[in-house]
């Protein structure tokens, strides 16, 4: 049980800045997921909180205990590893109880706890191999269960689960849900598969270049993405982001008129970011958008419509089938209600105006 | 590359059949040699089946040695070869293991210039610096002694080298693992890092005995004392006897036996030799 906080996290390697200034609160229990394209700091966060990085500025607290200096095994974490980084020599039980055994426990103490996490697991049968005679599935049920075995407050995952078959990686992502339910152990996992994102949080850091873009339960981050980066990452297809002109009171896209604004919202700039989600886009014979098509993907439940408008890309995705072929004109509408728009030039969220 | 055409398996053999008569010869040459009476070697033709004098030549070798050489017995050479060969590798293998652990996990000041200090070390073989370290032993008053004998061939570049390159392809996450599990680092050294590097230690370890149990040069500059010669300065000092003929017979006998402890090593540790050159189990 652990809550953890985290207050203008920064960190330097020499020169390069690898996180710019965190902060972040995780409840007690909480699934909270790091997401980024690569390269964008998630290990380096995941690692400052395990105390195997050290932190160039800011604070970190475990339970309101300050641990900037505290040493990983006093931190009351357990990390899983990309390459599950298991001890090749040692046989899965010893790679379980290892932990167990510095910390001093007795033979039958650390018997019963390990033989207790590989029942939940369900590794008892291996408890007597090594790591290499393991599929990768089975080596990732060991890391797992070598960090549960050590009764952790905090548990960190370094994308677990990249190692593995698509089939598998499904199958262990809802296992890992359903055992941090059970268990209730806080957790940070870092990923950057966005379904994986969006399937395990509770809630989720998107994470772009070292600062973190924007906090929030899945749903939040995909209904009302804060920057346009965040628009573009989550989702699949992503949300069209469509360079607009503002003139009057209408929002105008390669001299289409698309909407007018809408009274809550307060454009200054001539020119803005509108943001539709794929599947908010409307067919409709008396639409403003109108469309040639250049690509169509049938992926049986729905189908994806690519086309281009001057050098402006756009995705719709329509429910069930539809006959499109090439060439075709089609025409949308764009629910104003359903519409985003962000700042050209920060690339941030444009508020809705409350006056 | 696995052709497996009768001609070629042919030549394949042939060729390793001609290696294994090349060396394999003069070994067995000298087993002969050391089977005959001293005579039959010096008048006639040089015989080529054994005689009938084995069990008498490395008796007199085993017990007395050569009265003519000082008449050292083999055994107790053959023993202070096993201890300075013993020492060289055990000794060789601690330190480099030590020192390679200190310099990949641990950040201290001038510790890229060490490691480079001590690389270049490995371009100086033992007779390069043979002078001033004779210098520095006798100045300690170690001439005449083990500590003479093994110290100054104790430190190792090569193994340090070696480990060193072992340690950087273990994972960094390993590391991580252990420090998250509450090891320290003397305690990763022990319980992950030996375990791992098991198969190296073993190769290294038959390389150090035989390049340990084979010094010349130097166990002949520090000991005058007959009682601390090792075997392989012993042969030479046999067959160098002043104007009488040297004792063939005698000589071939401590030449078979000062083969068979690298022999032994060689063949006890071989599938750990092997494994320690060929694989990288992590
Ligand atoms: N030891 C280091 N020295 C210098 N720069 C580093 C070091 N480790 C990481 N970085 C830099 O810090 C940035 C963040 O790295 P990090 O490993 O946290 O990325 P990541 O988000 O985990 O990426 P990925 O998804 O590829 O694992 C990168 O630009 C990386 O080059
Ligand atoms: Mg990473």
């Amino acid at each position: 049980m652990a809550e953890l906080k985290l207050e203008k996290v920064r960190k330097n390697y020499g020169q390069v800045t690898a996180i710019h200034q965190i902060d972040l609160q995780v409840k007690n229990g909480e699934f909270l997921v790091i997401v980024g394209p690569s390269g964008c700091g998630k290990s380096t966060l995941l690692r400052m909180v395990a105390g195997l990085e050290a932190i160039s500025d800011g604070d970190i607290y475990i339970n309101e205990k300050h641990v900037n200096e505290v040493e990983p095994k006093d931190r009351q974490i357990a990390m899983v590893f990309q390459n599950y980084a298991l001890y090749p020599h040692m046989s899965v039980f010893n790679n379980m109880a290892y932990g167990l055994k510095i910390a001093g426990l007795n033979r039958s103490d650390i018997q019963k706890r390990v033989h207790e996490v590989s029942e939940i697991l369900e590794i008892k049968s291996l408890l007597d191999r090594k790591p290499r005679q393991l599929s990768g599935g089975q080596r990732q049920r060991v890391a797992m269960g070598r960090a549960i075995v050590r009764n952790p407050a905090l548990f960190l995952f370094d994308e677990p689960l990249s190692n593995l078959d698509a089939k598998l990686r499904v199958q262990m992502r809802i296992e890992i849900k359903q055992l941090q339910r059970r268990l209730g152990i806080t957790t940070l996992y870092v990923t950057h598969d966005q379904v994986e994102a969006m399937t395990l949080a509770d809630r989720l850091l998107v994470m772009n270049a070292g600062i973190a873009e924007q906090i929030g339960t899945p749903l939040e981050i995909y209904e009302h993405p804060q920057t346009t980066f965040v628009a573009g990452f989550i989702g699949s297809p992503p949300m069209n982001l469509l360079q607009c002109v503002v003139n009057g009171h209408q929002i105008f896209l390669e001299k289409q008129a698309l909407l007018g604004i809408p009274p809550s919202r307060n454009i200054e700039k001539p020119s803005v970011v509108l943001g539709i989600r794929p599947e908010h886009l409307v067919l409709d014979p008396q639409g403003p958008l109108n469309l040639t098509i250049d690509l169509v993907e049938t992926l049986g439940a729905d189908t994806l419509v690519y086309a281009h408008l001057g050098r402006q890309r756009i995705v719709a995705r329509l429910p069930d089938h539809h006959k499109v072929s090439l060439g075709d004109q089609m025409r949308f509408t764009i629910p104003p209600e359903r519409a985003n728009f962000f700042d050209v030039d920060s690339g941030k969220k444009i508020a809705a105006k409350f006056s | 590359m696995v052709e497996n055409r009768p001609i070629s398996r042919y030549i394949a053999h042939g060729i390793l059949i001609i290696g294994v008569v090349i060396t394999f010869l003069p070994i067995w040459l000298a087993f002969v040699a050391s089977t005959h009476p001293v005579d039959r070697l010096l008048n006639d033709q040089m015989p080529f089946w054994p005689g009938d004098q084995l069990l008498e030549n490395y008796g007199t070798v085993l017990s007395e040695g050569m009265k003519k050489a000082g008449g050292v017995p083999v055994g107790t050479m053959m023993l202070n070869s096993l201890i300075m060969a013993l020492a060289i590798a055990i000794g060789k293998i601690f330190i480099s293991f030590l020192s390679a652990f200190a310099i990949v996990y641990f950040r201290f000041p001038f510790r890229r210039t060490i490691f480079w200090m001590i690389f270049i070390t490995l371009m100086l073989p033992v007779e390069v610096r043979i002078l001033p370290t004779f210098e520095i032993v006798a100045n300690l008053g170690m001439l005449n002694s083990y500590g003479g004998l093994i110290i100054p061939l104790i430190a190792s570049a090569t193994a340090t080298f070696l480990f060193r390159q072992f340690f950087l392809t273990v994972p960094d996450e390993l590391l991580e693992a252990a420090r998250i599990d509450g090891a320290g680092p003397m305690r990763f050294l022990k319980d992950i890092l030996l375990p791992l590097s098991r198969t190296s230690i073993a190769a290294l370890f038959v390389i150090q005995f035989i390049y340990g149990w084979n010094q010349f040069l130097w166990p002949l500059l520090v000991t005058t004392d007959q009682s601390l010669y090792t075997i392989v300065m012993g042969i030479r000092s046999m067959i160098t006897v002043g104007d009488s003929e040297p004792t063939w017979h005698l000589i071939m006998a401590t030449v078979i036996l000062a083969m068979l402890p690298p022999v032994l090593v060689v063949m006890l540790m071989q599938r750990q030799f092997v494994k320690g050159l060929v694989e990288t189990e992590k």
